[in-house]
């Protein structure tokens, strides 16, 4: 088993609370950056490497840099805590269990980016998390940590935590920030981005709870030393919230040299899948990316292992390639239903679809309608084509990626499950009571893909 | 040269212009006018913030400027894009744009009910105009589209949610024009809805004209709500003395005989209320709903329309007929031989000539 950097300590007792957080050697990063510049910071944090874990992948330390720096205007620092994508619980994990490296990875970050007033917004169903996360808070605050002038070195912050009222939107960064000033969680139109004007128009920084979590370590340990774990351009380590047909469910933090296929069968992670079934397919990345099959998502199109890490989950863009996305792993074994899964994704977007841009607003609710009636074995051949053509049509033409996100898991299925939805078509009264199951991929196909 | 002001060049549909820094594309496209212009639902340029929302005006950057010419990934909604110096955009000359641009208004026509003879802004709605340019003939949408009670704001507007495309103007008009905003978007995703907080009266001086800048049959006019087809009606230019701060005073009178059935703010060429002195030009309640008196206004003449818009139909006793090149072109033969209806038509028995009877052919032409 890899390094664990942010849930080595995630099952001390008692590590909850302040005291206990210390002795562990907690808040030793804010001791070592308080004596640091914030340049050096941002240039230690982009040496390692590190990358964005809510979903984009988006270099940590660059997106810093972009910050813009204009005299007399207050700057932020926002976590993103409204983890909302389905299949996704790793914040959750570390904001329960271990709620002080969250904070302490704030004050880091905001005394490098001059944020003197720094938000957590966090979902409005983690509720008790939001109170455990405000209790931390509130130890922090007394021990000197955050508040006036933190351990002597003139850097005030506060930190305070919002919670959402139930929307996959406010995850979207700018809607996040509409929701935290008290608005309609409507995503803004970028440009301006975040970086230039932000929360009540000021330059403001979004990062995910684990981006903000894993530069404690990278503080304490130095750049150098998190970049040699991972490969490539994947440094570090990474929460996996690993779910669906596998015998082990659960969060695992993994360096990100490891296979795909030893993550899911391996008795260190997943454990295999339940009851001596196959694999069918799996989402590597959280509801939004592209389902892949068993063989693709095993090989890569080239034939090579496929790891875990952003750029071999990516390998073959979208025609035979998936993402790594939030890190939600979620697994389906032979007798589970492409269909009636990629209706469950498409009434998930509908129901979120904010509403404000037409081709999200409308075609997820149509893409719903024709999915369900796929399902329900009353579907026409002609259907599948609209279901592409109206994803293509969605996909990329929206304000927000939420029609992008909409729209992937919809073209993946098709595409790689054209076999499956044609056959719910034929047969209409078989489709309601037997399962597809595994027939139509025994050996790595070659899939013809149309451009997007 | 003290006041000279400087330009950046933008090449929009392989046509160059020069415009201030800081031009949308939008309106850069609009200095060009006609087909270069894309359309334009939800932005309004006299209302701040609005825009980007109805994916209609999407563009195609094939080069973001000369410092940087690489093309910009996505389609880009062209009225929240300002221009850069050197950058080339492609409108009706990008596929790509076409496609999506018919793809959106697909979607926008989703659940809009397709009833214009029975909706009150048939003729001058611009989500019919967009259709009939860029959409398509058919729809592939076989569900039931989504309805909703109509409903009343106050005693003057008219809330039909069923039309509405949820471009989000008129909310801005009530944030911007009026100081207190009583109404917005309730829920979101397809069952979003433009509503008061349970059922409230919108009173304000300037709601009127949440009328004005609705695109689609939404929110109407209940003094004038079915009580004339605007094609019947000759709109003149007038103004009056108001003393509501804040009103220009300035609208259109929408006359059949003399009576006045409706009174609107002046529109422009892009559908928007015209601004004078660089102000836009809204109108106050008491000049819209109740000065409908042709004596408490002074009329300047009519009103310049679009010869293209339905508007302008019936309103000149001579038109002016095109030239018919087609019997030129044909060699002398009449237009009307062109298409042999007879092979389309088993009701017209071949032995009778169209050609050979001089008038409107009738049922008992073919009795015989």
């Amino acid at each position: 088993m890899g390094r664990k950097l942010l849930l080595e300590k995630a099952h001390v007792e008692g590590i909850r609370h302040f005291d206990v957080y210390r002795r562990e050697g907690g808040y030793r990063s804010v001791e070592k950056a308080l004596k640091m510049t914030p340049d050096a910071i941002v240039e230690e944090v982009k040496k390692s490497g590190l990358r964005g874990r809510g979903g984009a992948g988006f270099p940590t330390g660059m997106k810093w840099s972009f910050l813009a720096k204009p005299e007399g205007t207050p700057r932020y620092l926002v976590c993103n805590a409204d983890e909302s994508e389905p299949g996704t619980f790793k914040d959750r994990y570390l904001m329960e269990f271990i709620p002080h490296l969250l904070i302490e990875g704030m004050i880091v970050s905001s005394f490098a980016l001059g944020s003197n007033t720094s938000y957590i917004y966090i979902r409005g169903e983690y509720d008790w998390i939001a109170d455990i996360l405000e209790a931390a808070i509130a130890e922090a605050k007394q021990n000197g940590w955050l508040g006036k002038n933190i351990q002597g070195s003139g850097f005030d912050c506060e930190l305070y935590v919002q919670r959402g009222a139930g929307a996959y939107i406010c995850g979207e960064e700018t809607a996040l920030l509409e929701s935290l000033e008290g608005k309609r969680g409507n995503p803004r139109i970028k440009p301006p981005f975040p970086a230039v004007k932000g929360l009540w128009g000021c330059p403001t920084v979004v990062n995910n709870v684990e981006t903000l979590a894993a530069v404690v370590p990278i503080i304490n340990e130095g750049a150098e030393q998190y970049a040699s774990i991972g490969i490539g351009r994947s440094t570090g380590t990474k929460l996996i919230s690993a779910c669906g047909n596998i015998n082990k469910p659960g969060i695992y933090e993994i360096d990100m040299t490891i296979s795909v296929e030893e993550f899911i069968f391996s008795d260190e992670y997943c454990g295999g899948i339940p009851n001596g079934k196959k694999l069918k397919a799996c989402i590597p990345g959280g509801s939004s990316v592209p389902i892949l099959p068993a063989n693709l998502l095993l090989t890569t199109a080239k034939g090579e292992k496929r790891l875990m890490n952003y750029e071999s989950l990516s390998d073959g863009g979208f025609a035979t390639g998936s993402m790594m996305g939030s890190g939600g792993f979620i697994v389906l074994d032979e007798d589970q239903c492409i269909v009636k899964h990629t209706y469950t994704l498409a009434r998930f977007y509908r129901h979120e679809s904010c509403g404000q841009c037409s081709p999200c607003r409308e075609g997820t609710g149509w893409m719903e309608k024709i999915l369900l009636n796929i399902e329900n074995g009353k579907g026409k051949m002609s259907d599948i084509d609209l279901l592409w053509d109206i994803q293509r049509k969605i996909e990329g033409n929206t304000i927000c990626p939420l029609g992008d996100a909409a729209a992937w898991p919809v073209a993946a299925a098709i595409r790689h499950f054209r076999d499956e939805f044609e056959w719910h078509v034929n047969n209409p009264e078989k489709c309601l009571t037997e399962n597809f199951g595994l027939r139509h991929y025994a050996d790595p196909i070659h899939v013809p893909v149309e451009k997007n | 040269m003290a006041d000279e002001t400087k330009t950046i060049k933008v090449t929009i549909d392989n046509i160059t212009l020069d415009v201030a820094p800081g031009t949308t594309i939008l309106n850069a496209a609009r200095e060009i006018g006609g087909d270069v212009t894309p359309p334009a639902m939800c932005y309004y340029s006299k209302l701040e913030g609005s825009g980007g929302k109805c994916r209609t005006c999407l563009v195609e950057v094939a080069a973001g400027s000369t410092a940087d010419p690489r093309p910009m990934p996505k389609l880009v909604a062209s009225c929240r894009t300002t221009v850069m110096d050197g950058m080339v955009v492609k409108n009706i000359t990008s596929e790509k744009v076409k496609d999506a641009r018919n793809g959106v208004v697909e979607f926008l026509l989703l659940n809009h009910p397709l009833d214009c003879p029975i909706c009150d802004q048939a003729g001058e709605c611009h989500l019919q105009d967009l259709g009939y340019e860029h959409g398509k003939e058919g729809t592939r949408y076989q569900f039931a589209r989504r309805t909703f009670k109509k409903e009343d704001l106050g005693p003057y507007i008219q809330l039909h949610m069923t039309r509405c495309i949820l471009c989000y103007r008129c909310t801005y008009v009530a944030d911007q024009i009026t100081n207190k905003r009583v109404h917005g978007v309730v829920d979101r995703g397809d069952h979003a809805a433009i509503s008061t907080y349970i059922s409230k009266a919108i009173e304000n001086d300037f709601s009127g004209n949440m009328i004005d800048v609705c695109p689609v049959g939404a929110l109407t006019d209940k003094t004038f709500r079915f009580k004339n087809r605007v094609w019947f009606t000759k709109p003149v230019d007038a103004h009056r003395t108001c003393d509501t701060p804040g009103c220009c005073g300035k609208a259109t009178l929408w006359l059949r005989g003399d009576e006045v059935f409706r009174v609107t703010a002046r529109k422009d060429p892009w559908g928007e209320v015209q601004s004078f002195d660089g102000k836009p030009g809204w109108i106050c309640n008491t000049c819209r709903f109740e000065t409908k008196q042709t004596s408490s206004w002074t009329i300047e003449g009519l009103t310049t329309i679009s010869r293209h818009s339905v508007v302008g139909a019936n309103k000149y006793k001579t038109l002016e007929k095109p030239n018919e090149t087609v019997q030129k072109v044909m060699h002398g033969v009449s237009p009307k031989l062109l298409m042999d209806i007879h092979s389309v038509s088993d009701v017209n028995k071949p032995s009778i000539h169209l050609s050979e009877i001089d008038r409107a052919a009738n049922s008992n032409d073919f009795k015989k």
